[in-house]
């Protein structure tokens, strides 16, 4: 665990230093568009004094100077699945994001949806060596959770401290400084399959660029799209994306549960190409210009020209009724939510005090979605739209782009990981020398 | 792996994305040092080094200096900067003469070749100048303007007789007193340092001004006013004018200077001392051992 930590601070360093330079990229490599927005930072603007992180959780610090959008190239389920083609769309959304910003960007933050995420519950306990909470107490307690066996070929992409205990006060988020006598943390980590980072590590450094993090996209989708109640009452945000839908669970603004499922909105293109025998593209159009959920006696009579160009001109005069295109979609959809479903009831989603439901993502915008989410997931489900944020263009601001913004507000202000503490002291004895040497080795 | 047999150009149309080169390109471009550098940096090197390489050949050096000289003489030796005659104003001929002998320019001339302060020195040197003004009036005419000394008096030193203005700088010498009667005379050694004292003297003395014939320096430090009849008044170095204007007052109430007296010494203002002629005093007793009936 501790390579990993190593792997994680560095990009942590990475951050810091991309924070220092005033301008980060960020990229949502999703599987049907590759976002890119360039970030450039003002320093703390209007934060009151001594305070670093300023006013609206920090979003007042940053601007986003630069926004390019590509059609995602090589990329199934929310992997990379063809290097060459995803290095060359990442180039191109990078040099537009460049382009438009002026600015030239070294370091990038990527998400990305697929790579089964995997959700654990950890905790840990140990008693305090002084009278208060210190940081060191704090990285022994992190340092004492006992880590499941995740698998060989998996990596821990977050691990966040959700709750302390200090004795027999639960509900602490930041214990420092208390006095007790044995503190307990419960911490939430999230595993992923380790060739999808390695491939995304690979590509990132093709284009010339340092990797200062990794999020996964269904965490940021829920920052961005929840509102701060929501966050802290305790809310399921669905990510219906194209290649995958993400569920994150949020409670006292902290995720508590991500999981991922294998099936989204190129799913329902999908089906649409092979029911209407269409082209990819036309389904996409047809999708997107008439889809819908819900059919009414009006679809009957609303015909859809599907075209083709084949010359045959019987062939390519096909129509279609919207009911039948809705005919076809809603099986598709009602299976993408039924998954959910079983993904948050193995959550425990209904066990929580609130159970509001955020659907967003770029599928979510098919019409009367959240009237059959709301059938099949129950509860109260409304629709979410990204977090404005400075220098945002309009066409920047739909549902699909709420991972994106996740990710801007995740830069800002990151929460506090757990490789973010100290390694307890006892850990590294033996290695300051050899840590010292290698950090002159390093410098000279 | 579709992609193995497709041939480039195909690719190119299909794809949108920049190729490596571009895209390390158009991030070099955006780098602000490298920006910079290319804009502003690379053509002042270029400028430099080229500058510098044609310096370095001895034989261009000397070419561009040689044209520059010539371009230069060119546009001195322009019409408009020719300066073709030389104006002197109220002046006499005998003056400007001189001027014109000293200055010696050969017409026409360019007007940068003219130095007019030397110039203004060298006609300001001469005697009969007190002050010169220089000027190139368009036209190509050196104006130059001359304020003449003026003769104020002669002197009469041990080999010659000159003019001197007023304040004693010499203006010209003279062949004979008689050619310029009309001024007063001084004599002896250093007198014309002390002009201005003379000339006040002179001013003071006009009651008696048809007697005097001159004013004579003794010794470097004071005045005699010699008048006719060989009479002489000796004046004090310091306050000659008021121990004259004494002498007169004494004229005046006893007609002093029209007696026996050869020589009145004021040198010293308080006891003034009267030399008499020969046998004046013999004269005198003899006047005043004669009874007054005698007399008549």
């Amino acid at each position: 665990m501790t390579d990993l930590f190593e792997n994680q601070r560095a990009m942590r360093r990475h951050r810091q230093a991309a924070l220092q330079r005033g301008v980060v990229a960020i990229l949502d490599v999703g599987t049907s568009k590759i976002a890119c927005f360039v970030l450039r930072f003002d320093g703390v603007a209007n934060a009151p004094p001594g305070e670093e992180i300023g006013c609206m959780a920090g979003q007042s610090r940053f601007r986003v100077a630069g926004v390019a959008t590509t059609r995602s190239r090589g990329v199934r389920f929310g992997e990379i699945d063809r290097m060459e083609e995803t290095e060359r769309a990442i180039r191109t959304a990078v040099q537009a994001a460049q382009k438009m910003a002026g600015l030239r960007v070294d370091h990038v933050i990527a998400c990305f949806s697929g790579a089964r995420p995997r959700s654990y519950g950890l905790s840990g306990s140990a008693r305090l060596e002084g009278e208060a909470v210190t940081e060191q107490d704090i990285a022994r307690v992190l340092a004492a959770c006992d880590v499941p066996d995740y698998g060989e070929g998996r990596h821990v992409i977050h691990a966040l401290p959700v709750n302390f205990t200090l004795d027999h006060r639960s509900g602490l988020s930041d214990p420092r400084g208390q006095t007790g006598k044995t503190l307990s943390v419960d911490m939430h980590m999230l595993t992923i399959d380790v060739p999808a980072v390695e491939n995304l590590l690979h590509c990132i450094q093709r284009c010339d660029l340092e990797l200062a993090g990794v999020v996964s996209s269904a965490y940021v989708a829920g920052l961005s799209a929840l509102v701060e109640d929501e966050q802290e009452l305790g809310a399921a945000c669905i990510d219906l994306g194209a290649g995958t839908t993400s569920v994150s669970i949020f409670m006292r603004k902290h995720l508590i549960y991500a999981d991922s499922i294998r099936m989204g909105g190129a799913h329902i293109t999908s089906d649409i190409a092979l029911g209407l025998q269409v082209s990819q593209e036309m389904a996409e159009r047809i999708k997107a210009l008439y889809g819908g959920i819900e059919a009414t006696s009006m679809d009957d009579r609303h015909m859809i020209d599907i075209g083709g160009d084949t010359g045959d001109w019987e062939h390519d005069r096909r129509q279609v009724s919207r009911s039948e295109l809705i005919g076809i979609m809603r099986p598709r959809v009602e299976e993408i939510l039924e998954e959910v479903r079983a993904s948050l009831d193995a959550a425990g989603f209904e066990h929580l005090p609130s159970q509001r439901i955020v659907l967003t993502g770029g599928s979510s915008e098919i019409p009367g979605l959240d009237q059959l989410a709301a059938r099949i997931l129950g509860g109260r489900v409304r629709m979410g739209r990204p977090l404005r944020v400075q220098g945002l263009p309009q066409l920047a601001t739909g549902p699909g782009f709420s991972a994106a913004v996740g990710l801007c507000l995740n830069a800002v202000c990151p929460q506090d990981e757990c490789w973010d503490f100290e390694s307890p002291a006892d850990r590294h004895g033996g290695r300051t020398l050899r840590r010292a040497i290698k950090w002159f080795r390093e410098n000279w | 792996m579709q992609s193995v047999g497709r041939n480039r150009f195909d690719r190119l149309l299909r794809d949108p994305a920049p190729s490596r080169l571009t895209y390390r390109l158009q991030r070099l471009w955006l780098t602000p040092t490298f920006r910079f550098g290319l804009r502003f940096g690379l053509p002042v090197l270029l400028l430099a080094g080229a500058i510098g390489w044609y310096l370095s050949d001895t034989a261009r050096v000397e070419a561009l200096r040689l044209s520059f000289v010539e371009l230069r003489d060119q546009i001195e030796h322009r019409p408009e900067f020719m300066v073709k005659l030389m104006r002197i104003d109220n002046v006499s001929d005998e003056v400007a003469e001189d001027i014109r002998e000293v200055t010696s320019i050969d017409f026409p001339v360019s007007s940068f070749d003219l130095d007019l302060k030397e110039m203004r020195k060298r006609i300001e040197g001469l005697d009969a100048v007190a002050r010169a003004e220089l000027v190139i009036r368009p036209g190509g005419i050196l104006d130059v303007t001359v304020v003449e000394r003026k003769p104020a008096i002669v002197w009469r030193s041990r080999d010659s007789l000159e003019l001197l203005d007023a304040s004693g700088h010499r203006v010209s010498s003279l062949d004979s007193r008689l050619a310029r009667s009309d001024l007063y005379l001084i004599a002896g050694e250093g007198a014309d340092r002390a002009v201005p004292e003379a000339m006040a003297i002179f001013r003071a003395a006009k009651p008696i001004v048809g007697r005097i014939r001159g004013l004579l320096r003794i010794g470097e430090r004071r005045w005699d006013v010699i008048l006719d009849r060989g009479q002489k008044i000796m004046l004090p170095e310091k306050g000659a004018v008021e121990a004259l204007q004494q002498v007169l007052v004494m004229d005046e109430n006893s007609r002093l200077l029209s007696r026996d007296v050869s020589v009145v010494d004021v040198r010293n203002p308080a006891r003034p001392t009267l030399r008499l002629v020969g046998d004046a005093l013999k004269n005198l007793e003899k006047i005043i051992r004669t009874p007054l009936e005698d007399k008549t």
